[in-house]
């Protein structure tokens, strides 16, 4: 799958293209695992492009923050599409992860 | 009226693109609205996920048979493979509530396939496994 990534200031902007399942799943970890070791610790993800996501991709989600969280920094997801968003409040993610509707807004609450 | 459809695929993960492509196409074919397409092809991907990660080990070891079936108001979906056979009321729901910090990374795939399909029944004897979910059209 093809992964973007882009600096805004401090903020890393990770932008999946594609499906997040068992298959993908790994590779986007491995990515923003890679983001959070490389590009400090306030990372997004810019859902607009992900049509689709499974319970591997939540996992991958939920590590990352995890890690985050651990450097003391924070992973905030962006402009989630309706699938997906079922899925996030499906499984209670909703309530640990903070969502915002553009990319512009979640990298802005990193200076609130 | 009734009408089936069936797919065999190598149990991988290379195949699950392939799967929900299967059974997208046959949701749509019966008249099953986007949202319940979604749900019943989301319901698959776990299902087989779980078939290739658990019961296969990942290792590519078998087969997996889908087959959809249209009959009155009932959209029902079986799922054959011959992986390691489990006990699925051994496997507790998630707390969907806790901290963070205690959150597993896994154990959603059954819990999601409960919350999209209206019902979900397992069945494991020697002939292999086999997993029937049904979806409500009406």
């Amino acid at each position: 799958m093809k992964i973007k990534v882009e600096q805004l200031e401090q903020v890393t902007i990770v932008i999946p293209i594609g499906d997040i399942d068992a298959l993908t799943a790994s590779e986007v970890a491995a990515f923003l695992d890679s983001q959070l070791k490389e590009g400090g610790n306030q990372l997004v993800a810019d859902l607009s492009q992900v049509g689709y996501m499974s319970s591997a991709g939540l996992r991958a989600l939920l590590a990352t923050l995890k890690e985050a969280r651990h450097q003391k920094g924070d992973f905030r997801l962006a402009a989630v599409q309706a699938n997906v968003q079922q899925v996030l409040d499906m499984s209670g993610f909703s309530g640990i992860f903070q969502v915002f509707p553009t990319v512009e807004a979640a990298a802005a609450s990193f200076g609130d | 009226m009734s009408k089936r459809w069936e797919l065999t695929v190598d149990g991988h993960c290379e195949n699950l693109a392939t799967i929900a492509d299967f059974v997208t196409e046959a949701a749509q074919a019966w008249g099953l609205n986007e949202k319940a397409t979604f749900e019943v092809q989301m319901a698959v991907d776990e299902a087989c996920t779980n078939i290739i990660e658990h019961g296969y080990r990942g290792e590519r070891r078998g087969k997996i048979t889908l087959c959809c079936e249209c009959a009155d108001d009932d959209f029902v979906v079986t799922i054959r493979d011959n992986g390691q056979p489990f006990d699925p009321e051994a496997i507790p729901p998630p707390d969907l509530t806790c901290r963070l910090a205690e959150r597993p990374c896994g154990g959603l795939g059954l819990y999601f396939m409960r919350q999209l399909m209206d019902e979900v029944r397992f069945h494991f004897d020697a002939e292999g496994n086999e997993l029937t979910m049904i979806k409500k059209i009406s």
